[in-house]
């Protein structure tokens, strides 16, 4: 019943790709349960700041492979209550979790214990998932089905329009929460000396 | 370079370049996108399949996910969140940043430093995690990284639902006392 892919190329490489993955979320700090809850306190951004620059930096380099060697994209349908209904569920339950799934994973490596309870509870949900997915299915996929779109297809903008928008909103964001930081501190201090 | 090993905190922008160079790799040579939410799928059929085999062989997204023709259990990305789980082993290891955790500081500041609340707190936060995961077709790597920089309507939409979610929850949860204490 449990089949391994034949092809050994795709299970070697995907290890590979797990271990650098894994390494990377470690030394980002992202596997930690307070990184998380604090970007969602606003007061640690580590999650922003990596999440938007593996984004930016990404887009660059499949869309030019996509574009000069006609590298697939793969797409996932944006079957719009689905998804923003799944991000509901997915934002309330990683901010009481403190990790999402493939951090939860890491922070098991890395010596967090109430993370097996986390993936012991993911897999409970996927289960759960695996039970409603007919009624899901009928009724909610097809709310506001548009399909494998990308945001240049619907707004008939060039990628690279887009991508430089996102450079460009990305780089205006980390500056700001950097001068926040820094602003902050020298206003507090003042105020806070006389007593 | 061997400098960089042993630092055991990188930049937050060292680490996203280095994922965004990574997709580029699984893009380019293997035809893939980074993503771990669906090896929880087969993870948990076939955990299931253990007690109740037919009932995980006639359940269409088992089907769909593991166990249909051309699918398998043990994939390309299962083997990544195997690579995953030991990459960051390796990682606090060599950086001297593991350490057992039990109980976060900043959950004990709110919930006292009860082990049972907190664990059963983490179990109902996964349960919601891959369920909402699996509705939006996608978690933080398969949506939030891989699709966001594929520009995907899909990924953008999630991307802004999850963490406008998590903002209202944390907020609601730990307040402004959670957020000093995590300031601090």
């Amino acid at each position: 019943m449990l089949k391994a892919d034949p092809n050994l190329w795709n299970l070697i490489t995907g290890l590979l790709t797990g271990l650098v993955f894994g390494f990377l979320l470690q030394r980002g700090a992202v596997t930690r349960f307070r990184t998380i809850v604090g970007q969602f306190l606003w007061t640690d951004h580590t999650v922003l700041r990596t999440m938007l620059t593996a984004v930016v930096v990404g887009s660059i380099g499949v869309y030019a492979m996509h574009q000069l060697w006609d590298v697939p994209l793969h797409l996932k349908s944006a079957t719009l209550l689905a998804n923003a209904l799944g991000g509901l569920i997915f934002g309330i339950g990683m901010a009481v979790l403190g990790y999402c799934p493939g951090t939860g994973v890491g922070a098991m490596g890395e010596g967090s214990r109430h993370a097996i309870f986390g993936v012991l509870g993911m897999l409970t949900g996927a289960a759960l998932y695996a039970e409603v997915y007919p009624w899901v299915k009928a009724t909610i996929l097809p709310v506001g089905d548009l399909g494998k779109t990308t945001l240049a297809v619907q707004t008939g903008l060039s990628p690279w329009i887009i991508i430089l928008v996102l450079a460009a909103a990305a780089g205006a964001l980390f500056a700001i929460l950097a001068c926040r930081g820094h602003c902050s501190h020298h206003r507090a201090e003042p105020r806070l000396s006389p007593r | 370079m061997l400098n960089l090993l042993n630092r055991s905190r990188w930049s937050p922008y060292v680490v996203g370049a280095g994922i965004g160079i990574l997709s580029w790799i699984t893009f380019g040579l293997m035809h893939k996108a980074l993503g771990t939410s669906t090896s929880f799928v087969s993870a948990a059929g076939a955990i299931e399949s253990l007690v109740a085999p037919d009932h995980v062989r006639a359940n269409e997204y088992f089907v769909k996910t593991f166990l249909g023709e051309g699918k398998f259990f043990l994939d390309w990305q299962m083997m990544l969140v195997i690579g995953l789980f030991l990459g960051a082993l390796i990682s606090a290891r060599l950086g001297r940043s593991y350490h057992v955790e039990k109980v976060p500081e900043l959950w004990a500041s709110r919930f006292g430093p009860g082990r049972a609340r907190r664990y059963a707190a983490a179990f109902l936060g996964g349960v919601l995690v891959l369920f909402g995961a699996r509705l939006a077709d996608g978690c933080t790597s398969g949506h939030g990284i891989s699709g966001g920089l594929q520009l995907a309507v899909s990924s953008w939409t999630f991307f802004i639902s999850f963490f406008a979610a998590g903002l209202i929850t944390a907020m609601l949860v730990y307040g402004k006392a959670g957020r000093r204490h995590a300031q601090g």
